[in-house]
């Protein structure tokens, strides 16, 4: 950490542009511009200020590149807005040149189109429920967005319900707006979810991380007892398990993974299976 | 004398109302500025950037519904479509086969004319037996 931390305040106080490439997987600050592979020829450590940029085409590799979250275009170059570790992942169908993004840490959520969350319905207002997302607006949630619901037929849906949908519009100019089916009109098991249950809160960053494909948490946590999980992006988890003190329990493990090292988690995992 | 104008007339005219209509277009007076070709595109969610699970999740059978779309949805992002294992069937080919076989018979009578009704005779189970070929005229052979 020392050393990263050594290498980036260099790298500021000259205000030079680092290659992309080899600042993956380590931490970047908010200011610093990278370099996308094709234009970092000739960017060594000797040469002093910058040099204007080559914008012909044979000095691209690949086509497009995505910038992620975290992340702005900048003339040619990527600009880092939020401070984390920078990531990329190679396009996996060969076109395009990847997507670069910040792995940020944070707890407020901001809606973005696409994500699955989970809402608390706080008001009901003619045809539209006003959702609760934990952003700085409440979503609009039209009665008709459901699946197999018409004029005379509306869904049963009361305020304070939990609702798990996803996003249609959400930029920063518009009030955010959410519906529970998917483009072909299927619920795909987003909609009101059922009673019980406890809802809690977690850093945006935890809920990716358990959300990732090889994530052993869950494979230990689905080992225990019969439970039901949903995630929401932005930060909401609801659980659900067949005692009170199980839901508890769950609860507590998910919210202390956060800061477990993985042979504390071990420990854990083993002290309940035990009891 | 003639009336009207002529052909090439009209033309004239015509181009004449075009420039006149093109002038009064507005258009900017800069020169042209240079696109630059921009190959960075900006995108704010992580489901393009990390393959994440879906959100519903249900361990040692709490949820059947909740598990069998977790197969279908996670299935579905890492595309083993390709396996495409076998449908599971509510009913079985043969019982398919046989109930439409009923049904030929009992829809058939219901259009089938009086006469025709006394040949869907009904066997000991209640299946509708094929219908019996009909009993033409013979002609007499002399």
């Amino acid at each position: 950490m020392a050393e990263a931390a050594a290498v980036v305040a260099e790298s500021l106080a000259g205000y030079r542009a680092r290659a992309a490439r080899a600042v993956l997987e380590q931490v970047v600050l908010p200011g610093e511009e990278l370099l996308l592979p094709g234009q970092e020829d000739g960017e060594g450590p000797g040469s002093a200020g910058e040099r204007p940029l080559r914008l012909n085409a044979g000095a691209r590799s690949g086509g497009r590149v995505v910038c992620g979250p975290g992340l702005r275009r900048c003339g040619d170059r990527l600009l880092v807005t939020k401070c984390g570790r920078l990531r990329h992942k190679e396009p996996g169908s060969g076109n395009g040149g990847g997507v670069y993004w910040v792995d940020s840490q944070q707890k407020r959520y901001v809606p973005v189109k696409g994500d699955h969350v989970i809402g608390i319905v706080t008001a009901k207002s003619g045809d539209i429920f006003k959702v609760d997302v934990g952003g700085s607006e409440p979503a609009s949630l039209s009665y008709l967005s459901f699946e197999g619901a018409t004029k005379r037929n509306r869904p049963n849906v009361q305020v304070g319900d939990l609702i798990y949908g996803q996003f249609v519009v959400a930029n920063k100019d518009m009030e955010p707006e959410m519906v529970c089916i998917d483009s072909c009109g299927r619920a795909n098991g987003m909609g009101v979810i059922g009673q019980d249950g406890l809802l809690f809160k977690v850093t945006l960053g935890l809920i990716r991380r358990l959300l990732a494909p090889d994530c052993e948490i869950l494979q230990e946590v689905g080992k225990l007892y019969p439970l039901e999980i949903v995630f929401g992006m932005n930060g909401r988890i609801w659980v659900k398990a067949k005692t009170i003190q199980q839901t508890l329990i769950l609860a507590n493990i998910l919210e202390a993974c956060e800061h477990m090292t993985a042979d504390q988690r071990k420990q854990i995992f083993s002290r309940l299976a035990e009891s | 004398m003639q009336r009207g104008l002529d052909s090439e007339t009209k033309k004239q005219l015509e181009e004449e109302e075009k420039k006149i209509i093109s002038e009064e277009h507005w258009y900017l007076d800069l020169p042209e500025l240079k696109e630059k070709e921009s190959f960075i595109i900006e995108e704010q969610s992580f489901l393009l950037c990390e393959d994440l699970l879906y959100g519903r999740m249900s361990f040692r059978g709490f949820n059947p519904e909740v598990e069998k779309l977790m197969l279908q949805m996670n299935a579905k992002n890492k595309a083993e479509e390709v396996e495409e294992e076998t449908v599971e069937l509510d009913v079985s080919d043969e019982e398919m086969a046989r109930r439409y076989e009923t049904l030929v018979g009992t829809i058939g009578k219901k259009f089938a004319k009086k006469r025709d009704r006394a040949n869907y005779e009904e066997d000991e189970n209640g299946d509708i037996k094929p219908v019996k070929t009909k009993k033409m005229f013979l002609k007499p052979q002399d």
